[in-house]
């Protein structure tokens, strides 16, 4: 009797792990960090949208399967994965080794230059140790640009950490800042977009070396779900031929 | 804020720093998140800590002890304004008043200009100014609960002397009146030290601002934060510890006698 009870339950076991492993998703539910403008944000009347929102959402369309938006703060957007919270993470996240350690990655889907953003009053041609010497320097706590500025200028600079962009572009306005150093995107539409001649780029977008800034975003499962991932790699692919994916990129970034 | 560094290179020769680096790298072999550069984050952070709870605590004493002598006048025209000021900043989350002074000054016209711009740019000295006004208004009320509960006997006392007000409180009142509230002035330092954990949200980079920034780069929440905690905890020993040794030389008369 025991014997056939131990058995049973191995049997259940493996079914449920064979399941696990080959389970064919027609629903996907996808984890997104709100907001981010302009990847993802909501517009004045409350509905989701942004860059990762629309291409997630042809990519679900081309796959012919249905999409469900799931909002998590950034801090805990990986543990929710691992906890079956949702079944990807769309937000704007880039690839690099320590996240690979947790999570599968789709191929990059975009790829986005950082840029140091300052007042035009600020009279520099090129951020580099010699020019922001004894200058303070905004960035955003725990973000790839965090950690290029810390390596890079944190004996010669002091650096102010921010939780949000919103704080920073705050403090910039308020002359506490002589640069901070951003997403492009996100600083253009922060910085740049409210009055073009009060804020420039200083030098040129920067998107090496790949240690810091990693090979661009990408879309992330568990480690186990490598038949949605080659899903959605296949669908990229897709909407890139057919010009899908072109129309989307102009709508939020205009011609590059 | 640069003490660290400082410390290292000029106290210490050639050799002896080689000797203290080289035992230190032996202790953090193979350790990812407490390398040299994070202890160094650490450390930064307890030297800012320590210096924002210090400062506040000493100016808001200094400020504490006449407002709690006009909070406690009989005329209510001196008594009322100081009652406001305390309400309010008591009434309020510290949290509150931080983002008011930091991100509020900002937006006075033309303080660029004046010549406060140069400190108020800083996190440093808005975060001082907030955390000294806050514990400022917390240590009047002690006080001004100690000077109200002097005894009537002592009282008549010096009057029957011919003492005048000002002698008065000077010699009777104030003496008795911060013994009596030195075991709640204790645990307001120990509510200090660890309000001043707030202080990361204005870009500061004290203990908690060290744990983090260490959290968010290395994803390692528990090794962070549980070591910040730790020093706080030493920090909350000392602190009592040394209201613990005040207590018992100023409070020695209160004991009862043991032979």
């Amino acid at each position: 009797m025991k014997k056939l009870l131990t058995v049973s339950v191995l049997g259940l076991a493996i079914a449920a792990a064979s399941s696990a492993q080959a389970r064919n998703y027609d629903h996907v539910r996808i984890g997104v960090d709100v907001p981010y403008e302009p990847m993802e944000y909501r517009t004045a009347d409350g509905e989701l949208t942004g860059f990762d929102i629309d291409l997630g959402n042809a990519l679900c369309d081309q796959i012919g399967i249905t999409c469900e938006w799931i909002e998590q703060e950034w801090d805990g957007i990986i543990p929710g994965l691992m906890s079956r919270n949702y079944d990807a993470i769309m937000s704007s996240m880039t690839i690099n080794d320590e996240r690979r350690q947790q999570v599968l990655f789709s191929a990059p889907y975009i790829t986005m230059p950082s840029a140091w953003f300052a007042p035009s009053s600020f009279d520099i041609t090129e951020a580099n140790e010699e020019t922001l010497a004894g200058k303070t320097i905004g960035v955003q706590r725990g973000t790839l640009q965090d950690n290029y500025v810390t390596d890079n200028f944190n004996s010669v600079a002091s650096i102010s950490r921010y939780s949000t962009a919103d704080d920073m572009v705050l403090d910039m306005q308020a002359q506490r800042l002589d640069i901070v150093f951003l997403d492009f995107p996100i600083g253009q539409s922060t910085l740049l977009n409210n009055d073009d001649t009060e804020y420039v780029v200083i030098g040129e977008r920067i998107s090496e070396p790949k240690e810091y800034f990693g090979d661009g975003f990408g879309i992330a499962f568990r480690q186990r779900d490598e038949a949605l991932a080659e899903k959605f790699n296949e669908a990229l692919a897709e909407l890139k031929d057919d010009g899908t994916y072109d129309e989307i990129f102009e709508r939020y970034f205009g011609e590059e | 804020m640069c003490g660290y560094k400082n410390v290292t290179t000029s106290a210490l020769g050639g050799n002896e720093m080689l000797d203290i680096s080289a035992w230190f790298n032996d202790l953090l072999a193979g350790n990812l998140i407490f390398t040299p550069t994070t202890l160094g984050y650490y450390w930064e952070g307890l030297v800012t800590t320590t210096q924002l709870v210090f400062l506040s605590l000493i100016a808001g004493l200094v400020l504490a002890v006449p407002l709690a002598i006009m909070r406690s006048s009989k005329h209510k025209w001196i008594s009322l304004p100081i009652y406001f000021y305390t309400y309010v900043f008591r009434g309020t989350p510290l949290l509150i008043q931080l983002y008011i002074i930091y991100y509020g000054v900002v937006f006075i016209d033309g303080i660029q200009e004046t010549f406060l711009w140069p400190l108020l740019r800083e996190a440093f000295y808005p975060a001082l100014l907030a955390f000294t006004l806050n514990t400022a208004a917390y240590t009047t009320e002690i006080f001004r609960g100690a000077i109200k509960t002097t005894s009537k006997g002592e009282i008549e006392a010096a009057r029957a002397y011919g003492m005048s007000d000002s002698l008065m409180m000077r010699r009777i009142i104030l003496p008795s009146a911060f013994r009596r509230a030195l075991p709640a002035y204790g645990n307001e330092v120990i509510f200090m030290l660890h309000a001043s954990a707030i202080a990361s949200v204005v870009t500061l980079m004290d203990l908690t601002g060290a744990a983090r920034f260490v959290y968010a780069r290395f994803y390692a929440p528990f090794e962070a934060f549980l070591f910040v905690a730790a020093i706080y905890l030493c920090l909350t020993f000392a602190i009592l510890y040394f209201f613990r040794f005040l207590e018992k030389k100023l409070l020695a008369h209160l004991r009862p006698q043991t032979n």
